[in-house]
């Protein structure tokens, strides 16, 4: 792939074959992307106006920009909509069972920590059923980057309230408003151990490519929440309209602040029609697991090592 | 060793301990491991096997090994999973409540075709139970405890000793038929400190999981071999590979289809049912001329074993059964067994593995069960009374 130095992807691997047709839908043209995913079973499952695709191209934008071999790409994907990556990004690529992505992907990176672990996941996956392995790997400071795709509800299951679905917002399992409040996501993460915390949403996408160039040849836990839109279960039910008005509402709302810039992290909680804090807001260095398994194991093999 | 060391990779400096030992059954299984090759440990502190983890905690950084304390039973099992598609042997252990824990994973294991141990040093249960105490009353749970169909691989050993070979077969038969593999010790056995012999490297014959032979655009990830197991190709290894528990085709692409079910999940059950030569074991014991056989594992087999020494001083043809191997159940074995009118099922609980014996042997002998809710060794002379009950009678 040809890449100009704005950092934007022009010209398609010229090894990728592009069928007129894939699976009956008619192809424009080549991708730049083609030779990355598996294009033989595009068209993805998402619905028209779904955020996710976006985050993914960012994701494989990533890879390709921090120049991380393709055989060293691990993604380890939950159960839910956003897990569907791994169907299309053509990585080594692990499904899991619904919330466990961190703990096999922890495995994974120990068992051999050349590989460039992502666990791509879901705020169901990651905040409800899987929410006490986050907190955990962000403790140990577990090398791995972790993209939340947040979109304010369970969208594969037809859109009902979880543990990200703002206080007072509609979904089929709150009829008459959620009376739970949401994870604050950022914050968790910085508090939990994380040595890296930004939040965009799909609109964002220079900013999340950005993001994921710099971070995905790092160590440490690194976390990006991407706020999606969901507008066929989160957008129509709290009648936010399609795709496009859910993400003219995020630019509506949308306010760039960084914790790196200033000196405190900002509060970063979500309200429906509240404005929503986007930006870097943790950004640091410190020891990860594996920095201090390897003094474990100097010790265990004694002064004769 | 530096912090970027591949575990499948990194040099062995110290192996197995060689030589004669005074173990426990944890610590000889915990010592199997690192013979067999383990290198990842995944756990959670739970008794009577935490003295596995403690174990493997000091031993695995000796030799190049990875252990890490996971924060529950759950996350334990994807570990493990996860370690193994990157290449290295790994095992978890547990007991009854954090063995429950896992089934989720361990289906996904079953699904996935990826080769793993998970030791359950079996307690009193249902619940917290009797967490000091025996019992042998997870043995269906070992067979039938992840929802869907699959069929599962279970060891039984018996004293420290067998803890140790049978964690090395288990290893073994993970990786040749590339699927999880069950150690189903006991509290008793966990506990025990016996006499325990490690052969020098070499020994006992190590098998790695079959590897692919040809390149990544010829591979694919789900297509088996003629014996039914898929050569795996490991996260690194350049074969993009797609794993899922969702019901996957030859490319491990999610097909949720009757067509793609109806192939993958018989091949799941079939893989384990038509390779018995590589883990079925059978332990037997005066069984030539026997009309009765008892059939007991883990520590009831030993307080069977006396049971039939008892009975042959008292002139009855008595013979012990022992299936190592659980599940699958050595059916054709037992079978064998033509003169056999009645059969004695001697097991920690209140009916579990007899109710397969019932349904092997129950069409041509008696088929007895003598148990206890767990808590209690069975002592050889209530083996034996049941031995001797009159035609018909129960315990």
């Amino acid at each position: 792939m040809h890449v100009t130095s704005g950092g934007e992807a022009v010209t398609a691997d010229a090894s990728a074959a592009t069928p007129p047709t894939v699976n009956g839908v008619a192809r424009a043209g080549p991708h730049p992307y083609d030779h990355l995913l598996r294009s033989a079973d595009l068209p993805t499952i998402w619905c028209p106006g779904c955020g996710i695709g976006t985050a993914v191209g960012a994701l494989i934008y990533g890879f390709e920009q921090a120049a991380i071999p393709k055989e060293k790409r691990v993604i380890v994907g939950g159960i839910g909509c956003s897990s569907r990556i791994i169907f299309y990004a053509k990585t080594d690529a692990y499904h899991t069972t619904h919330g466990r992505t961190i703990p096999f992907a922890t495995g994974l990176k120990l068992s051999n920590p050349s590989l460039n672990v992502v666990v791509f996941a879901g705020d169901g996956d990651l905040f409800a059923i899987g929410g006490n392995h986050f907190i955990h790997a962000a403790r140990r400071n577990m090398d791995l980057l972790v993209v939340c795709i947040n979109n304010f509800n369970y969208g594969m299951t037809g859109g009902q309230g979880g543990p990200t679905t703002p206080a007072g917002a509609l979904s089929t399992t709150t009829p008459y408003g959620n009376p739970e409040f949401p994870f604050n996501l950022p914050e968790l993460a910085a508090t939990a151990g994380a040595t890296y915390v930004a939040r965009w949403t799909t609109l964002d996408v220079r900013r999340l490519r950005r993001t994921f160039a710099e971070v995905l040849g790092r160590h440490g836990f690194r976390f990006v929440e991407v706020l999606a839109p969901c507008p066929v279960s989160f957008g129509k039910t709290n009648k936010i309209g399609s795709g496009v008005e859910e993400m003219e509402y995020y630019l509506g709302l949308e306010i760039l602040k960084s914790r790196v810039e200033s000196t405190e992290i900002p509060r970063t909680n979500i309200e429906l029609g509240k404005p929503i804090i986007v930006g870097t807001f943790v950004d640091r260095e410190a020891e990860t697991f594996r920095d201090r398994y390897a003094r474990v194991v100097a010790k265990a093999r004694g002064p004769s090592s | 060793m530096s912090a970027a060391q591949n575990l499948i990779l990194a040099p062995v400096w110290d192996r197995a301990r060689m030589g004669t030992h005074f173990l426990s059954g944890d610590h000889a299984c915990a010592e199997g491991a690192i013979y067999a090759g383990c290198r990842f440990f995944a756990g959670y502190p739970i008794t009577p096997a935490t003295e596995i983890a403690e174990r493997l905690a000091e031993r695995l950084p000796e030799i190049g090994g990875q252990y890490i304390q996971m924060e529950d039973e759950i996350a334990s099992m994807a570990a493990i999973l996860g370690a193994s598609v990157a290449g290295a042997k790994s095992m978890t252990a547990t007991s009854g409540p954090g063995f429950s824990l896992m089934m989720e994973n361990l289906g996904l294991g079953y699904m996935e075709e990826v080769p793993a141990v998970v030791v359950d040093v079996q307690r009193g249960g249902p619940s917290t139970g009797l967490p000091t105490s025996v019992g042998q009353q997870d043995m269906m749970q070992a067979r039938f405890g992840p929802h869907g169909d699959f069929t599962s691989i279970s060891l039984s050993p018996q004293s420290p000793q067998e803890a140790f070979d049978l964690t090395v077969h288990a290893f073994n038969v993970a990786e040749r038929l590339r699927t999880p593999v069950l150690l189903m010790m006991d509290e008793v056995v966990g506990h025990m400190h016996e006499r325990v012999v490690i052969p020098p490297t070499g020994e006992i014959p190590l098998l790695s999981r079959p590897k692919p032979t040809v390149p990544p655009e010829e591979y694919h990830t789900y297509r088996p071999g003629p014996d039914l197991v898929p050569p795996m190709a490991l996260a690194g290894d350049g074969y993009s590979v797609l794993f899922t528990g969702l019901t996957h085709d030859e490319d491990g692409r999610p097909v949720t289809t009757y067509d793609v079910q109806k192939v993958l999940v018989p091949r799941l059950r079939e893989k384990i049912l038509k390779n018995r030569d590589v883990y079925e074991r059978v332990g037997l014991y005066k069984t030539e001329d026997a009309t009765t056989l008892v059939v007991a594992y883990g520590i009831t087999a030993r307080s069977a074993r006396r049971a039939v020494d008892l009975g042959r001083e008292k002139g009855l043809p008595l013979g012990l059964f022992r299936p190592i191997s659980i599940w699958p159940f050595p059916a054709e074995k037992l079978r064998s067994y033509k003169n056999v009118t009645r059969i004695v099922v001697a097991e920690i609980n209140l009916g579990q593995v007899v109710l397969e014996v019932r349904r092997i042997a129950g069409p041509y002998a008696e088929v007895i069960h003598v148990g206890n809710a767990g808590g209690n060794v069975l002592s050889p002379e209530t083996i034996l009374e049941a031995c001797m009950l009159p035609p018909g009678a129960r315990p």
